[in-house]
């Protein structure tokens, strides 16, 4: 899950990357209303962590031009002024959530999930799929009752493929979901990803439509 | 006597019964000239009326009978005005009592032979006219007694004064009930101030309120107004500090779960560094604010202590050292054409000088120098610190002084009020602090000081 963290004080902005990247989380950082409009116009979130006192403006603007471009991306406020008048803003203003500073980092963490699954309609924070169990929020897996050790990465390949079972994922779009901007993307590494949990799960868990990318096979398939 | 109310009773009614009396003087005095000369006219008309009365020979006289003796004049009814109140004597030129009016002594009225004259006989005192006859050979003597006249007076008086001891308490309790009535705008400003809670600084209505109290009440109102501001002020403040502790702390505590659930060794480290700096951040934010505080109110320690501008400036280069050291930045203090000699404030200028340096050493790369100018240009003393860091931009250049403001190219220890505590500062000194860019970079920030 890739999600965009605005903030600009840099020890809490570095807290937020580190920390909830511990938690699953693929993390594009900035400290400036402009630098978020950039990443948002250039790139698809699940969710966005908005500070609201920012050094050239205001992230209730930021949150404003999201949703004036019909963005429906989920955003999440996180700032300091958490008094009832300024969640009531901050909310009508198309914010799904509210946090006051300062917060405990795991609460922040599942009301992200909470906040990606509702913006996916999913009813669970569990992904199933053929005897398959991931539970984002621990991080834990299993296949057929028995533990499922994954590699963070993997994880998050299999967790992107399960949330839209019945789609085509691009090579693209699971290399966004893994790697952040600071991070080097290896050319082939979302194929070893894949051919590791081919060998974790059966070859035909995971098919490649050739030219498109890769989706789940269909159950009893 | 400490009340307007008593004050102005008193007055009142001490005014207006010495007026009373100096009225019933002047009126005694009048009355008395004025009957004396009315009397004396009847006296003079009396003595002449007896004078012609004798020549016409409608009274008869005791020696036109014959040497009777002075016992057996004759007594005269002078008719019934006169009866109490005059007597008369016809006194024969060589002394013989020749006739009387019915209340007259016996004794000779005055010794005096024309005009006016007083007498005292039997202890009573007369006043009394007297015209000779010398065809009849006779002195007529009028007189009337000064003690009726002065009954009459006393009369006239006693009419002016008896009604003023029934009017006086009426008039003091008329007095009493519109001085309270004139002073009721007071009392009831006074109590519409007791009977309020201490956080109501409502403006008092000002509106038909007497000349003479309207000033007060505007006063007050204008200090109702600046005690308002000056909480709204401290509640801003407050509220603004509150939440800008959060976010270190926010941080802070996010580094600290960060170190608690990470295995990983760099992350815990990282995270432990990130802590030990938000630590520094926040106790600077906390003196920062401490200082603000300070100057705001005023009440700083050791307000009167002065030193001059070179030894604070030395004092603050020397406290900025150690932070300079570890960045590895040189600060060079150089003063431009001779010692400026000016005495400054130290609880001022102290809090400015450290926050400029601090700013300087901050944005500073690796190696670079913070330079301290002092420079004196006639009436000022220039006090300007430059660094070699990488400047603000221009449109953040006029927000720099506004508290919390924090720039682009903000510094991991700023707090945003550096610059706000160094204008405050310098401004309650009677100066100016002036911010720019340097050409090709760096930055100024310079302390104009006044002589």
């Amino acid at each position: 899950m890739r999600i965009l963290v605005v903030e600009d004080d840099e020890m809490l902005l570095d807290g937020l990357t580190v920390g909830l990247g511990l938690a699953g989380f693929t993390v594009d950082p900035v400290s400036t209303c402009e630098d978020a409009h950039a990443a948002l116009s250039a790139q698809r979130y699940d969710a966005v962590v908005l500070d609201l006192m920012l050094p050239d403006g205001s992230g209730l603007d930021v949150l404003e031009t999201l949703r004036g471009a019909r963005n429906a991306t989920p955003v999440l406020l996180l700032t300091a002024r958490d008094q009832v008048p300024d969640r009531i803003r901050g909310l009508d203003a198309g914010a799904d959530d509210y946090v006051g500073k300062p917060f405990d980092l795991d609460e922040l963490a599942a009301r992200l999930r909470a906040l990606v699954r509702r913006g996916a309609g999913r009813p669970t924070a569990r992904l199933e799929w053929r005897g398959v169990v991931l539970d984002p929020a621990q991080l834990t897996s299993s296949h057929h009752g028995a533990a499922l050790k994954l590699t963070r990465r993997e994880f998050a390949v299999l967790r992107t493929l399960m949330e839209r079972p019945a789609a085509t994922v691009s090579r693209t779009a699971l290399e966004e979901a893994l790697y952040g901007w600071q991070e080097e993307v290896e050319s082939n590494a979302v194929e070893v990803h894949v051919h590791h949990l081919r060998s974790k799960l059966g070859a035909d868990f995971i098919k490649t439509v050739r030219g498109m990318g890769y989706r789940l096979a269909e159950e009893g398939a | 006597m400490n009340s307007i109310r008593g004050r102005l009773i008193a007055i009142l009614i001490g005014t207006t019964g010495l007026v009373w009396l100096l009225a019933a003087a002047w009126i005694y005095l009048s009355t008395q000239a004025q009957v004396e000369h009315v009397l004396d006219a009847r006296l003079t008309e009396a003595a002449r009326m007896v004078n012609s009365l004798l020549t016409d020979h409608r009274i008869e006289l005791a020696m036109a009978e014959g040497e009777n003796g002075e016992t057996a004049a004759p007594i005269f009814d002078m008719g019934q005005p006169y009866e109490r109140q005059l007597s008369c004597q016809i006194w024969s030129l060589d002394g013989q009592l020749v006739g009387r009016s019915s209340g007259a002594p016996d004794t000779r009225l005055t010794d005096a032979t024309q005009g006016f004259s007083e007498a005292t006989i039997a202890g009573e005192t007369w006043r009394v006219y007297t015209v000779e006859n010398p065809r009849l050979g006779v002195r007529v003597m009028v007189g009337d007694s000064l003690h009726v006249r002065d009954r009459l007076v006393g009369d006239v008086i006693k009419g002016l004064l008896l009604p003023a001891t029934i009017v006086l308490p009426v008039l003091a309790g008329m007095i009493w009930l519109s001085v309270r009535r004139g002073l009721a705008p007071l009392s009831e400003m006074a109590g519409t101030l007791s009977s309020r809670d201490a956080n109501d600084l409502r403006p008092l209505p000002s509106a038909g309120m007497p000349a003479e109290v309207a000033p007060a009440v505007n006063a007050l109102n204008g200090l109702f107004r600046r005690v308002d501001e000056a909480r709204e002020r401290e509640r801003n403040f407050t509220a603004f500090a509150a939440h800008e502790l959060k976010t270190p702390l926010a941080g802070l505590k996010t580094q600290a779960q960060i170190a608690l659930a990470s295995g990983d060794g760099a992350v815990q480290a990282n995270a432990l560094r990130q802590i030990a700096t938000g630590v520094d951040r926040t106790a600077r934010l906390a003196r920062q604010l401490l200082d603000l505080a300070s100057l705001e109110t005023g009440d700083g320690p050791a307000r009167s202590a002065r030193e001059d501008i070179s030894v604070a400036i030395g004092t603050a280069v020397a406290e900025m050292k150690p932070l300079a050291a570890a960045r590895n930045v040189a600060i060079e203090v150089e003063h431009v054409g001779g010692q400026p000699r000016l005495e400054v404030e130290t609880h001022r200028i102290s809090p400015a000088l450290r926050n400029l340096l601090e700013n300087a050493v901050n944005h500073s790369p690796e190696g670079a120098r913070v330079r301290c100018r002092i420079h004196q240009n006639g009436g000022t003393v220039l006090v300007s610190v430059e660094d070699e860091g990488p400047g603000v931009t221009e449109t953040e250049l006029p927000r720099l002084t506004e508290k919390f403001f924090r720039g682009r190219n903000k510094s991991t220890t700023g707090s945003g009020l550096g610059l706000a505590i160094a204008r405050t500062a310098v401004e309650q000194a009677g100066g100016e602090l002036r911010l720019a860019n340097r050409t090709p970079q760096g930055f100024v920030a310079t302390l104009v000081l006044p002589v």
